[in-house]
């Protein structure tokens, strides 16, 4: 509990000390390690990261603005106050690494490397989307990207991720497989069962918790008997790291370092980002569980507005700077909202074309009010 | 020709298979040290190592959905699971995601894997061990569901399964696994999937089975045919497509149908094959639909009870002369 605490209440320096923290420190909090701050960046990285946080608030708060306006169906999450934790996730992953979430999914799918276009129209449920309208919101998938899906029962993506990692370990391949769930989900079957075989099989996969201390209007507090979470996977022998989620450069230097420790060790480990949900659960939730007080916390713990104070007060980010960026992701936004808008949506014609991916005699292609047998 | 056991022919099949391609590996609880509960594995370990033929702990949700995400990334797993039964720990796997991740996603990516598993009642089991719960999964679009009664069909069924690019599940049965029957010599054969089959022609009464019931349904028709009834038996081979039009055409041409089925009665797989003869053959049927199925009770442990519950070759013939009196045909 002392360390759920201290992330939530503290704002200091974040980082696991990435490379530098020896084997000794497994399973433990990362929240009092070694700051790699703003002041060790270059600041082209820092915009870049400033830049690719931006675009998550932007994107999200336009999908919700879609989504009141019925452009946008069915359960819609957004990554609105996980931006750092996205971003800082992304940014440890290869290009050849593989990538499984849950349905709080458009941010992984952007910055996994998915156009915002194709993912607004999947959003919009267009033939252009990056599942041709087939997945919508809690869907996102590209195999080009190497996003493996988002999954909308929770603790479903555990299992398939591990076995993705199996796959790679099979062929001796060296990418790894990045599996991100809920806090909520650490206490479904399914995420104890992954752990298990991960560990067994010695397979190459990291489990990124982000635990923005709710699922849906549960605490951690109230769903897990172990509420620290990083702790989770001790049973099974599997190394755990918390780290500050509002920090982007210290998930990403988290992240990275367990990243290449699963890589070269073919081991997998859990890291556990805490960040806080700045709206409800999905966009239709006006989350009233939520006192005043949880609500002022949410706000003061902005890890967008506390990364541009940062860069402002380091002199990386000037006014003009601001105001580019500003504007070329309110563009680029504009510019997705647009073509999902304009993307023809699947024509019934389609309906039976994804059923099966092997032809097969005496499928049925009847529709509703069709006879079974129609002569 | 040579006359093998359902068990050695699923294991010869699946030998072959794994000798054709690397990418085909097993999966489950028992079946490398232990050899498999029913020994369809034996040897297959000694031969192809650890890495290929995988002990599982007992984690069916676990090692199913590592079945599908492996199968996602191309492998191909056969999974076994002990019995049907335990398939209820996996059903999320198998049916939220197994069978959608084809379609959810749009086509991108599939999943070719192998779910194979015996049900049956029989073995003084009781109720959790003796269920046939395959229409949970004939069910479902996206899976793909084999049921062989033979070892041919075992057989060509488990090879057009491992080389199908969609999940299948491969319905085997605890009392078949012992049955004999011929194999053509170094038989390739890759099944059709989506077809029924017409494994004995007769003109008075169509007897529809699958499974076990398909096997029960030959034995009851060549009994009958000593009486002079000539029944054409329908074996489904394939719960999910289902070729109706093979049940429909045959029912056209006898006029009556009686459907064995080793599952319960109330909305089980007989219900639908019952529905769809009325669909298809309504003009053509001379007496109701009979359906032999299972009381509708857990089954229980002691044998006479059990015996009881279970559809039988007696329960079947019964079913089948009755159906022949209604309709006005000499019954012997
Ligand atoms: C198996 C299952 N049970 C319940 C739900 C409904 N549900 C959707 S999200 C959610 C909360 C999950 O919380 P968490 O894992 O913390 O993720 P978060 O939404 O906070 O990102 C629940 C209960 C579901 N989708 N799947
Ligand atoms: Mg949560």
């Amino acid at each position: 509990m002392a360390d759920t605490a201290k992330a939530k209440g503290g704002g200091t320096a974040r980082s696991t000390g990435g490379r530098r923290r020896s084997r000794k420190d497994s399973t433990t909090s990362a929240t009092g390690g070694t700051t790699s701050g703003v002041a060790d960046e270059k600041p082209d990285v820092l915009l870049d990261y400033y830049r690719r946080m931006l675009l998550v608030r932007r994107f999200e708060e336009r999908t919700g603005q879609a989504y009141t306006q019925a452009r946008i169906g069915g359960y819609c999450h957004l990554n609105l106050g996980e931006e750092a934790t996205v971003v800082g996730l992304m940014e440890s992953l290869q290009e050849r690494d593989y990538l499984y979430t849950n349905y709080r999914d458009h941010g992984y799918a952007i910055h996994k490397g998915m156009s915002p276009r194709r993912v607004m129209a999947e959003l919009y449920g267009r033939t252009d989307g990056v599942a041709k309208g087939w997945g919508g919101s809690m869907h996102m998938y590209d195999t080009q990207t190497r996003m493996l899906g988002g999954y909308g029962i929770v603790g479903g993506q555990l299992p398939l991720a591990t076995g993705a990692a199996l796959a790679v370990s099979y062929r001796g391949g060296d990418e790894i497989v990045m599996c991100q769930l809920g806090d909520g989900t650490t206490n479904i079957g399914a995420w104890h069962e992954a752990l298990n075989l991960a560990s067994l099989w010695n397979l190459p996969i990291v489990y990124a918790i982000v635990n923005n201390f709710t699922g849906m209007g549960t605490t951690v507090e109230k769903s897990s008997a172990e509420p620290d979470l990083y702790k989770r996977g001790s049973a099974y022998r599997i190394e755990g790291v918390r780290v500050d989620g509002r920090d982007v450069l210290a998930v990403r230097d988290a992240a990275v370092d367990l990243v290449e420790k699963a890589r070269s060790e073919q081991r997998p480990y859990i890291l556990e980002c805490t960040s806080y949900r700045l709206k409800g659960h999905s966009v239709v939730d006006p989350a009233k569980y939520r006192t005043e007080e949880q609500v002022a916390q949410a706000r003061a713990n902005d890890p967008l507005a506390a990364f541009e104070d940062q860069l402002e007060k380091a002199g990386v980010l000037t006014e003009d700077k601001k105001k580019e960026i500003a504007d070329s992701v309110k563009d680029e936004v504009a510019d997705a909202a647009d073509f999902a808008e304009n993307s023809p949506p699947p024509d019934v014609s389609t309906l039976f074309d994804y059923t099966y991916a092997t032809p097969v005699a005496n499928e049925s292609r009847r529709m509703p009010a069709d006879p079974v047998f129609a002569e | 020709m040579s006359v093998i056991t359902y068990r050695q022919a699923l294991r010869d099949t699946l030998r072959a298979e794994m000798l054709r391609d690397d990418n085909v590996l097993l999966l489950g609880e028992e079946i490398g040290l232990f050899e498999g509960s029913y020994k369809i594995t034996e040897g297959l370990l000694n031969e192809f190592g650890e890495k290929r033929v995988r002990d599982t702990p007992i984690s069916e949700e676990g090692f199913v959905g590592a079945a599908v995400g492996a199968a996602m990334m191309g492998l191909r797993p056969v999974v076994e699971l002990m019995t049907i039964n335990f398939s209820l720990i996996a059903i999320d796997q198998i049916i939220n995601h197994a069978a959608k991740i084809y379609g959810m996603f749009g086509g991108q990516t599939s999943v070719p894997m192998v779910i194979r598993t015996p049900g049956g009642g029989g073995q003084q089991l009781g109720a959790t061990h003796s269920q046939n719960i395959e229409l949970f999964y004939a069910f479902v679009p996206g899976l793909k569901v084999l049921a062989p009664s033979t070892p041919a069909d075992a057989a060509a069924m488990l090879r057009a399964a491992i080389r199908d690019d969609d999940p299948v599940m491969l319905l085997e049965n605890l009392g078949l696994y012992n049955s004999k029957g011929e194999v053509p010599d170094g038989d390739e054969s890759v099944a059709e999937i989506g077809r029924a089959a017409v494994t004995r022609e007769g003109g008075d009464i169509t007897l529809i089975g699958y499974s076990r019931m398909a096997a029960v349904g030959r034995q009851v028709a060549e009994q009958l045919a000593e009486e002079d009834i000539s029944v054409e038996v329908v074996d489904l081979r394939s719960l999910r497509p289902l070729d109706r039009q093979t049940v429909v055409d045959s029912v056209r041409k006898t006029g009556c149908a009686v459907i064995a089925e080793d599952d319960w009665l109330t909305y089980g797989i007989g219900a639908e094959i019952a529905a769809s003869i009325q669909e298809g053959a309504f003009d053509y049927l001379d007496a109701p639909v009979r359906r032999v199925a299972m009381a509708e009770v857990p089954l229980p442990y002691a044998k006479p009870l059990e015996n009881a519950a279970l559809p039988s070759a007696e329960s079947i013939t019964t079913a089948v002369k009755e159906t022949l009196s209604a309709v006005g045909k000499r019954v012997g």
